[in-house]
């Protein structure tokens, strides 16, 4: 590398996400996982509890942390799209991306090909790249769209005809999809598309943390995003 | 032909006691108040009876057979006289082109002001021949009898939903009622067999007060079908409370807990089967040990085991689940995450050299 020999753009750190971003990414993460978790052992129950039914109240607890966690979720994510309107440019990324932008597809493009390693170096971004925000909009945004109305469906038939979560949801989701039983396949087969999108998240995140030109991991605890080199930043960052 | 249902039944030699008996019975298998006793025994006194056409489709009668046995007796005889008057080709006296020709009587004499009620549904491939009346295709006496008819009634799941003939491959390609003929109020009284109660209750109120009871989005009479048989599972509390059979005849089974693993049905089975019970509130499935087999939910043949909690999903050609195949796909993307980063660090090393 002929190091430093380019114009030299000092921007030593950027503030990109805001304390509620942050706040809602660290709290949103902590719900997934208690969704994914109880979430599963409501499909699959853990072993019979001993004793009275009386005495126990197991499944009443897994459940319970469910829909606790499911609401943390919801509301956060309302409270998010929100932001999105209200926030910084970098807090709207990945909930419209600019997918009519032919420029922000040729960044999609640059990524995919450092992804598979056939381009020596990342372009550097203070906010997300544009192949992260692609992957959070498509995989996330509308996965916990589907996980919401879906969760709110099977809620509302416990709830039951009368309460808003039945006339809002329950009322037409399960028609929509023929009866409960194939909604509740769907809300557990998206919890694994969440899952997956979590596992590349957290590697993907690590990765670009060690190998790419900007902080990653730390600019979700501080806000601040900081770069290893002093070279341009890519163009805008969409 | 303007005798009441009164008249009817007291001609069977019923009681005017044991008459007034049925009509709070009745309003209060309705969800009525006490008041409402009174307007059954008035409108069953002097409204003439609406006649009924009792169709036969692709089934196993199994809704007859129900309807036969509900539990109050003067239902049974009070519906069952006045069907075997005008047409059920199961139960009526008549038969071959005398009873048919009932059919057309009843068509042109009560134009506009008859109900036709489905049992089983019509199969549309070659044309229909796979159910055939009196020589001709089920579907074209069930055109020709609904053209008129004030509404519909679908008894059971075959009318519903299409029940077993039309699980895949459903090679007869039998059809349910509701999208073949689209133009008509239809009430879906599913289940496989409906509950006896559920659909004499059904019949006499629309008897009683000219129209339909309140249904749902999916055309159910909502006094029935807005709970699950979970939520009122007298079962419920083992499951709140983790109490599982984990397999038949266990300790578990023996002490009557919860049979969610055993794949029941009953979280996601709208029916009245816990409350209601059958035979005369003897019992219902859960109560006998037996899981619920969601007989009165949409294509519940094709949701894979009876004794499997989770759906299998067959789209791939392979025996799976949502967990089998969700897992499946996580472990490959974990394994391609691993050997990316491993791929990742012998190019940064690669490249560290370089420098």
């Amino acid at each position: 590398m002929t190091s430093k020999a380019a114009r030299v753009h000092a921007e030593p750190a950027v503030y990109v996400y805001e304390v509620p971003v942050r706040l809602w990414h660290w709290v949103n993460a902590l719900a997934i996982t208690v969704l994914a978790v109880t979430g599963y052992f409501i499909g699959s129950p853990l072993p019979s509890m001993p004793g009275e039914a009386i005495d126990n109240f197991l499944m009443g607890y897994i459940r319970f942390a469910h829909f606790a966690a499911g609401y943390v979720v919801a509301i956060g994510f309302l409270f998010r799209i929100y932001w999105a309107f209200m926030g910084n440019e970098h807090a709207r990324q990945i909930i419209l991306p600019p997918l009519f932008s032919v420029e922000w597809w040729k960044g999609v493009m640059h990524e995919v090909r450092w992804y598979l390693f056939l381009t020596k170096e990342p372009k550097k971004y203070i906010g997300h790249n544009p192949l992260a925000q692609l992957v959070m909009y498509v995989v996330f945004f509308w996965g916990i769209v589907f996980m919401i109305v879906t969760g709110f469906a099977l809620y509302g038939e416990g709830t039951g005809m009368g309460s808003w979560q039945y006339e809002m949801f329950s009322a037409w989701v399960i028609p929509l999809f023929g009866q409960s039983q194939d909604v509740h396949t769907w809300h557990h087969l998206i919890m694994w598309y969440i899952i997956v999108f979590v596992i590349i998240h957290v590697y993907v995140a690590v990765r670009e943390d060690i190998m790419s030109r900007q902080s990653i991991i730390s600019s979700m605890i501080s806000g601040w995003r900081t770069f290893k080199d002093t070279r341009r930043i890519e163009g805008d960052e969409f | 032909m303007t005798e009441t249902f009164y008249e009817v039944m007291r001609r069977q030699g019923i009681s005017r006691r044991s008459f007034l008996k049925f009509c709070s019975l009745t309003a209060a298998a309705l969800g009525l108040g006490p008041e409402f006793a009174g307007k059954i025994a008035h409108a069953m006194e002097n409204k003439p009876r609406i006649p009924i056409l009792w169709l036969h489709g692709l089934e196993c009668t199994c809704c007859s057979e129900s309807f036969i046995r509900s539990a109050h007796p003067l239902a049974k005889d009070v519906i069952l006289s006045m069907v075997s008057l005008d047409y059920d080709d199961t139960i009526m006296a008549a038969s071959g082109h005398q009873a048919e020709a009932i059919v057309e009587e009843i068509v042109e004499k009560y134009k506009g002001n008859y109900i036709v009620a489905v049992e089983g549904n019509p199969p549309l491939n070659e044309d229909g021949m796979y159910c055939i009346i009196g020589g001709k295709p089920f579907v074209e006496q069930l055109r020709y009898a609904t053209e008129h008819c004030k509404a519909i009634i679908s008894w059971g799941s075959c009318a519903s939903y299409g029940c077993v003939q039309a699980a895949r491959p459903n090679p007869t390609q039998a059809t349910p009622v509701h999208k073949v003929i689209t133009d008509k109020p239809i009430i879906k009284v599913p289940g496989c067999p409906p509950i006896a109660e559920v659909m004499t209750a059904v019949v006499t109120y629309m008897l009683t007060f000219e129209r339909m009871p309140e249904l749902d989005r999916q055309g159910r009479p909502k006094m029935f079908y807005s709970q699950r048989i979970h939520d009122k599972c007298y079962r419920r509390p083992h499951f709140d409370a983790g109490q599982f059979v984990e397999s038949w005849d266990d300790e578990g089974a023996r002490k009557g807990y919860c049979l969610y693993k055993m794949g029941c049905k009953g979280p996601t089975t709208y029916n009245a089967c816990s409350t209601i019970r059958w035979n005369e509130g003897t019992s219902f499935p859960i109560q006998a040990g037996h899981g619920c087999i969601g007989c009165s939910e949409d294509g519940f043949w094709d949701k894979g085991s009876w004794y499997a909690r989770l759906t299998d999903i067959n789209q791939f050609g392979i025996e799976s689940n949502a967990d089998a195949m969700g897992g499946g796909v996580a472990a490959v993307v974990g394994g391609a995450v691993a050997a990316h980063a491993a791929v990742s660090a012998v190019k940064r090393a690669a490249n560290k050299g370089e420098e």
